[in-house]
């Protein structure tokens, strides 16, 4: 047996034996996500344990190394953990926009003292994170954003505001992209700065969406005091960080597109089958083929991986797969719909599990506009990639 | 599943890249084509072909193959459908090779030497009628003396009018439509009874329809087993599904490249239309596409390769993504061209031509997508 197979091994016996039964059944909704962070509720015993479990394992952070809390494994280890726990259903013991986003900038940005600091707190689920980018006149135009950062020498003084903060609300701290100068081009003078959100002059409005719930926030600033040993990476640019954290936050959206149960089934349970086949063949056809696309997409989520882990950069491909990504789960939504007919109308009901389909389809809508819309991401490729003049 | 290629592969490609576009450009097409050249291919180049060992690329080493593959076989057949050379490679060592590895030793050590030679052109006579649909087959083969008597009709079979033996798929019992009862037969394209008609084909490639009345064949001419032919049509199909649609990326690769390159030249309005939002967000939508399809087909072939119990369902789905995405880039090209997409001179009108043949063999997108759901039982 290689390495692999006797950790594979190793990491069955121990998950078999660790991780709770409750912890192995499909999450219902937003309620069963483990944020962590200062005022999180456990929904059970089953979910705090299984979170204590992982953290003392060093396995909400597999890759990270032990001083900050991780596993200190290699990338293939950790992907093993996750097919493994994907083999008995396990449920991610922490959600997080720290060890997505936060956490790989601090690793390659960050100085000692903001890793210490920072990165076990982020590894433990202790302190839960929010990130401050869109302002309302920077959306797509991001780098056009005026939140200001005023030097008073061991410290600034922030004012402005931020929107569609992810969780605001219910966040600890937060990452936020500031200007520290406005003099030259957009893309300079943009800092990246952490504070607490409990911190004098932080206010935060939730945002009702179409699908009713209120995943995001509007964030204000009012001469909000944040330390100098809180900016991470060197002042005025901060652009580059903001970038490299971009890039991760569309492998996450473009690659997380799973709905669980075949399209196919739901409608075939939904509409009835008629000499074995759908009854609606328009619609049949349609499935067939967003399905196929699926395959297609997920093959190539694992081949652009494997290429990025054989040493050629992902690059501008993170913008083709947050594209595709998004637009095809969004149409995989809309087909659900469409097999859901009358049933998925249903708002709030038993039935219809308090809307989860009509919800979750609504939600998709916001897929390709976060972390820079589908146009945003075709005139990316079409300058990086394509090469075309005046793109 | 690597999905990355391995050396010996990424050698593979470069080999290939080099030689086809060095020995069978697009100008070569055209010469067959203006020439109203009778094989339809340049022997010389087949040859030569077989001598880099493209046509024993699936062949046993025994019988003088190099073995490599299907995945490496798609990466030859990306760089055909890069500059659309016409050769028997798709016929004969793709389709034909892989039948005869279910052929007996006598036929196995008769055919596949000559065709890792270059010796050999083998046709596969499959479709009847208007679409692809392999249980569909209707011609029949009666038993007769100590073999067999065939009647019916055959079209869309690739290389037919130059063939030195086709492979004829009959039924043998069941009924339309019945995946059993149909069998191979090893048929001599100069035995009595068969007419045989080149087609010319939109795309200037190998075609011919294929009639056969009363025609006598020995026992020993069965291909596999008597009413199993499907079992050994399962291996050639998922081959020729996969191989097609590789030849399908490289086709549609080379339609956009060109396309993408010409609008960076072309100025309209004082511009170089290239800069138009316009253009550029199909440009980059088209390049998403094939960056998915060449997932499909990379996919499908290692599958392949694999003895995956699903590879020959991902080689079908590959062949339907492929349809759809080639398809695509080669109309979109036509019209980012404007005027000049429409004349002779330029290439993009010879990749719309040849996706078209490509996308309909061996089924289409909708023939795919319908088989997919049934499979899946919806």
């Amino acid at each position: 047996m290689s390495d692999l197979d006797t950790f594979r091994a190793d990491t069955r016996t121990w998950l078999e034996a660790n991780c709770p039964a409750e912890m192995r059944t499909p999450l219902k909704g937003d309620q069963d996500f483990c944020w962590g962070g200062r005022n999180f509720v456990f929904q059970s015993d089953a979910q705090k344990q299984w979170l204590d479990v992982m953290v003392a394992k060093g396995w909400t952070v597999p890759t990270w190394p032990t001083e900050f809390g991780g596993g200190g494994l290699s990338r293939k280890e950790e992907a093993v953990i996750h097919q493994e726990m994907h083999r008995i259903n396990a449920r991610i013991p922490l959600f997080s926009f720290g060890i997505s986003m936060l956490g790989p900038a601090l690793l390659k940005f960050g100085t000692d003292a903001q890793k210490a600091e920072h990165l076990p707190k982020i590894a433990r689920g202790e302190i839960h994170w929010c990130q401050g980018y869109s302002e309302p006149g920077a959306g797509s135009d991001l780098a056009s954003l005026k939140t200001k950062a005023e030097d008073k020498g061991d410290h600034y003084i922030v004012n402005g505001q931020k929107v569609w903060t992810s969780y605001a609300d219910k966040a600890d701290w937060i990452f936020c992209l500031v200007r520290t100068d406005n003099t030259g081009k957009k893309h300079h003078g943009i800092s990246f700065v952490l504070f607490d959100m409990t911190t004098e002059g932080v206010e935060v409005r939730p945002i009702k969406l179409i699908s009713g719930r209120s995943p995001f926030c509007e964030t204000f600033f009012s001469d909000v005091k944040v330390l100098k040993s809180n900016l991470v990476g060197e002042e005025h640019k901060g652009w580059s960080i903001a970038k490299y954290l971009l890039t991760h936050e569309r492998e996450m959206i473009g690659g997380s597109n799973e709905v669980g149960r075949p399209l196919h089934e739901i409608a075939a349970a939904s509409l009835g089958l008629q000499d074995g086949k759908l009854s609606d063949p328009m619609l049949r056809a349609k499935i067939a083929e967003a399905e196929i696309d699926e395959w297609a997409f997920n093959l190539t989520v694992k081949r652009k991986l494997a290429e990025a882990k054989a040493g050629a950069s992902l690059g501008a491909d993170s913008s083709m797969l947050k594209y595709y990504g998004t637009e095809l789960n969004k149409r995989k939504f809309e087909l659900m719909m469409d097999a859901s007919g009358h049933d998925g109308l249903e708002w709030e009901s038993e039935r219809s599990n308090d809307g989860k389909v009509a919800r979750s389809w609504l939600r998709t809508k916001g897929n390709s506009i976060e972390g820079g819309t589908s146009e945003v991401q075709l005139n990316i490729i079409s300058k990086h990639i394509l090469q075309l003049p005046g793109a | 599943m690597a999905l990355v290629l391995n050396e010996d592969e990424v050698m593979m490609r470069d080999m290939a890249q080099g030689f086809f576009a060095e020995k069978a450009p697009i100008k070569a097409l055209r010469t067959l084509r203006d020439t109203q050249d009778e094989t339809g291919f340049d022997r010389g180049l087949w040859s030569e072909m077989a001598a880099q060992g493209f046509a024993g690329i699936v062949v046993p080493e025994e019988h003088g193959g190099v073995d490599m593959g299907y995945l490496a076989a798609g990466l030859v057949a990306e760089q055909m459908g890069r500059n659309l050379t016409a050769s028997p490679f798709f016929s004969t060592a793709i389709l034909a090779a892989t039948a005869l590895r279910h052929g007996s030793a006598e036929q196995q050590g008769e055919w596949l030497p000559k065709i890792a030679s270059g010796d050999a052109v083998i046709a596969l006579a499959l479709d009847e009628g208007v679409k692809h649909n392999p249980r569909g087959t209707s011609t029949t083969a009666e038993p007769s003396g100590n073999g067999f008597k065939l009647n019916g009709a055959k079209a869309m079979v690739v290389d037919g009018h130059v063939a030195d033996v086709m492979i004829v798929a009959a039924r043998t019992s069941g009924e339309d439509g019945d995946a059993d009862g149909i069998s191979l037969f090893l048929v001599d394209p100069k035995a009595k009874g068969i007419s045989t008609e080149r087609t010319i084909m939109v795309d200037s490639h190998n075609a011919a329809r294929i009639d056969l009345d009363d025609v006598e064949v020995s026992g020993d001419a069965l291909l596999g087993t008597l009413d199993e032919g499907m079992n050994v049509l399962d291996a050639v199909l998922s081959a020729g599904r996969g191989i097609a649609a590789a030849e399908l990326l490289g086709a549609g690769a080379q339609a956009f490249e060109d396309t993408v390159a010409y609008i960076k030249e072309r100025k309209q309005f004082g511009a170089i239309i290239g800069e138009f939002q316009a253009l550029q967000h199909r440009s980059s939508h088209m390049y998403s596409e094939l960056e998915i399809a060449r997932s499909a087909v990379v996919g499908a072939l290692t599958a392949l390769d694999a003895g995956d119990e699903k590879a020959s369902q991902y080689c079908a789905m590959a062949k339907a993504k492929l349809g759809s995405v080639a398809k695509l880039v080669s109309q979109e090209g036509v019209q980012m061209h404007g005027g000049v997409g429409m004349t002779d001179e330029y290439d993009i009108g010879l990749f719309m031509k040849r996706i078209r043949v490509l996308q309909e063999l061996m089924g289409d997108a909708h023939y795919h997508m319908n088989e997919f759901a049934n499979s899946h039982s919806y």
